[in-house]
């Protein structure tokens, strides 16, 4: 993580007494909730069904053991005693008292943490791969880039209110992890033949009502550039993104509606006037960022992931979690862990506070004190050294969060649906539930082999529904509960959208329906290593849905 | 009733009235006109007004004013909501762009909570709607010592401030 100076943490301290302010003027009557709101909102505090939800931020997924200590404390002091980790690297607390979150954000800023720009019509925290730093395949570290694009969206003056949420995310590894073409910008860091360092720029991909794929506008921008370009971006979209309807408000509408062409050539032309200005980067500000982000006292060794595995060759639970849960790290004789927060009866990216409390222990026993958390709702202990890989799983068995399920079926990530979530059509997690104790059998997953599931309780696909090879959303059909489901859809460099299959399905139909899916995969597949989407992207969607809705399903139109 | 006009800190009387027709509007006063109407005849406002002010809406393009800046004391510009962020980059071009020297005064929905980054980008009154504390709205103008960015209030973004 970078560690703040002076000046980082006096920005947060005074942050804090604004929200104080603005919380005091609401609760004496003198803010409105119609002006409390979005002040709130940029907060991260949402009223919620039962109570607010306060999204803490985690800058790109990475945080301390002494920050994880901290959100523990906060969870059995102001929550009922769990936090749930969001598709954004972030954390959500469902429980806390309106009157308690100035106090929160005090306690959250002495460890250098914050709710700045959860949530909001304005830029959100930026998100990269939750393996940066540590990934093998990993060209170019984007944790400096994305602390400086951290620093220069927070409270930025012209930006504070644009038409719709914004959000970037940056990738530096061969394998996109962090999805970059689908968010409003995405940045993959990328080199020019002289060998400098530079940006790919995609703009206008997202998930939600409209799932677009983004457009590359500018195949390299220099390093130096990015702020002076992200300026010129967000000013086109703060001056002529449409503010007259929500749905129609995010950028990729505007660079839809004017064409990706118009839409680069408006941005080149504000970005003339900007370029070589102030906002141009200097090599002292990269070299600052680096040296506090922490660089870790590394002792490499000859151990190995195989050598792990030949050591305890008996043991299949150790070789199965090393198989899914463990990869290389590009420090040799250390490795990267995935601790699972997707066990079967709890829901997908939940953790108590003693849980929390446990695996920060374990970050600092077996590695630097720092974690990360993916956007598949698991945390990452990224500093294993191998030889204690045998005493991890043990303690990760004992916290219930050995699950070997990295990649399969019940690595589903979901929403908090309308089990919390007032915009949901329908809940997630009873849904995630089921399909966990359907497929609960390990053989039975490792035999289906790599399948995201992903589960949004509504069109805002905070859940990532389009995305997964099997994509399950909620829809609300006068009234009550449905389920639309989509197969074929895939993150990573490959990105694409799934398609939906039929109508719309009861909560009960939907273990069903992805079973026989499943079962007519596991048919149809030419060989092992022939994943379920990759079928799908063979045959098509028809054999998968007459499986569900048998021949007549043809001569019906899809539902919603 | 009390002035909601902030000047340079401080609550100040509004010398400005709006006009529509340069052969109805007070000889020598202040007379703050829409882009439309000034567009229409720019001399006959600069011969007849004392002053001369552009009312901008958010949709306004500032680059049309480019040819008088040098003659107008105010430019106001209008949050019709405080969420409708559009006047904020208005400022920003008007500023730093184009060399706006003069007034440059937030108008509409405008109160405490965005005093500081309205600064930040440029204005420097702010007409507060009604019913405000204004004295409790002047200090939300120092609710950060620092920020990060390239703004109009501190030309150099905060890293390069850091090298000093
Ligand atoms: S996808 Fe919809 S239901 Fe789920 S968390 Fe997002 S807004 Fe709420």
């Amino acid at each position: 993580m970078y560690f703040y100076d002076e000046i980082d943490q006096r920005i947060v301290d005074e942050r804090v007494a604004q929200f104080r302010d603005q919380t005091r003027r609401y609760l004496a009557g003198t803010l409105s909730e119609e002006d409390f709101r979005p002040h709130r909102l940029q907060n991260g505090l949402y009223i919620q069904r039962h109570a607010p939800m306060l999204r803490v931020a985690i800058p790109y997924g990475v945080l301390s053991s002494r920050q994880l200590r901290m959100l523990a404390q906060i969870a059995r002091r102001y929550d009922r005693g769990f936090g749930h980790f969001t598709t954004r690297q972030n954390i959500q607390f469902n429980w806390p008292k309106l009157e308690d979150v100035p106090d929160i954000l005090a306690d959250l800023a002495t460890v250098q943490m914050h709710a700045i720009q959860t949530s909001g019509n304005c830029i959100r925290n930026t998100t990269t791969d939750h393996f940066a730093g540590v990934a093998g395949d990993e060209q170019i570290d984007p944790r400096p880039y994305c602390e400086l694009i951290r620093q220069w969206s927070t409270f930025h003056p012209e930006f504070a209110f644009l038409p719709r949420k914004f959000k970037i995310a940056v990738n530096g590894a061969t394998h996109d992890r962090a999805a970059t073409r689908v968010h409003d910008i995405g940045l993959d860091l990328v080199r020019d033949a002289q060998g400098a360092i530079g940006y790919r720029v995609l703009v206008g991909g997202g998930l939600g009502r409209t799932p677009l794929i983004g457009h590359v506008i500018r195949e390299f921008l220099p390093e130096q550039h990015l702020l002076s370009y992200l300026d010129a971006v967000l000013r086109v979209y703060n001056r002529f993104g449409r503010r007259d309807n929500k749905y129609k408000a995010r950028i990729k509408i505007l660079v839809k509606e004017l064409t990706p062409a118009k839409f680069r050539a408006a941005v080149e032309e504000e970005w003339a006037h900007l370029i070589d200005g102030p906002a141009t980067l200097v090599p002292e500000e990269l070299a600052r960022i680096r040296s506090r982000i922490a660089v870790h006292d590394y002792q490499p060794s000859a151990l190995t992931l195989a050598d792990a595995a030949a050591q305890r060759s008996d043991d299949a639970a150790f070789l199965r979690w090393l198989q899914r849960n463990v990869i290389a790290h590009k420090v040799s004789g250390y490795a990267c862990v995935t601790l699972s927060l997707k066990s079967t009866g709890v829901a997908p990216g939940d953790l108590g506070d003693s849980g929390l409390d446990a695996v920060a222990e374990l970050a600092d026993r077996y590695g630097f004190g720092e974690l990360r958390v993916s956007h598949e709702q698991n945390l990452i202990l990224p500093d294993v050294p191998v030889q204690h890989l045998g005493a991890v799983h043990t303690a990760a068995q004992a916290l219930g969060l050995a699950q070997p399920n990295i990649g399969l079926i019940t690595n589903i990530i979901a929403c908090p649906g309308g089990d919390y979530c007032s915009l949901a059509n329908a809940r997630s997690i009873p849904v995630a539930q089921a399909l966990q104790e359907r497929f609960d059998n390990l053989d039975y997953q490792y035999d289906i082999g790599e399948l995201d599931l992903n589960i949004s309780g509504c069109m805002n696909a905070c859940g990532h529904h389009h995305v997964g090879h099997i994509g399950i959303l909620g829809v609300d059909k006068h009234g009550e509960e449905f389920y639309q489901v989509t197969i074929g859809g895939a993150q990573s460099a490959t990105a694409a959208l799934g398609r939906v299959i039929g109508p719309s399905l009861r909560q009960d139909e939907v273990p069903d329906a992805v079973e026989r899916m499943i079962q007519r995969y596991l048919s149809l597949r030419d060989s092992e290593v022939e994943r379920f989407v990759d079928v799908v992207q063979r045959l098509g969607i028809e054999p998968f849905k007459e499986s569900v809705y048998g021949l007549k399903a043809h001569s019906e139109s899809p539902a919603v | 009733m009390a002035s909601r006009l902030i000047q340079n800190r401080q609550l100040s009387e509004d010398t400005w009235q709006v006009a529509t027709d340069p052969t109805q509007a007070p000889a020598g006063a202040n007379l703050l006109i829409s882009l439309a109407d000034w567009l229409a005849q720019p001399q006959a406002w600069l011969d007849h007004a004392g002053r001369a002010g552009v009312a901008l809406q958010p949709t306004d393009d500032p680059v049309g004013l480019q040819p008088w800046l040098a003659q107008l004391a105010l430019i106001t510009v209008n949050f019709p909501a405080f969420t409708d962020g559009r006047g904020y980059s208005i400022a920003r071009l008007l500023r730093e762009r184009h060399g706006y020297a003069g007034q440059l005064r937030a108008v509409g929905d405008v109160f405490k909570d965005q005093l500081f980054y309205l600064s930040r980008v440029g204005f420097d009154a702010f007409l507060l709607r009604e019913g405000e504390d204004a004295q409790d709205a002047i200090s939300a103008l120092d609710t950060f010592t620092e920020a990060y960015q390239v703004s109009v209030d501190r030309p150099e973004p905060l890293f390069r401030r850091r090298l000093g």
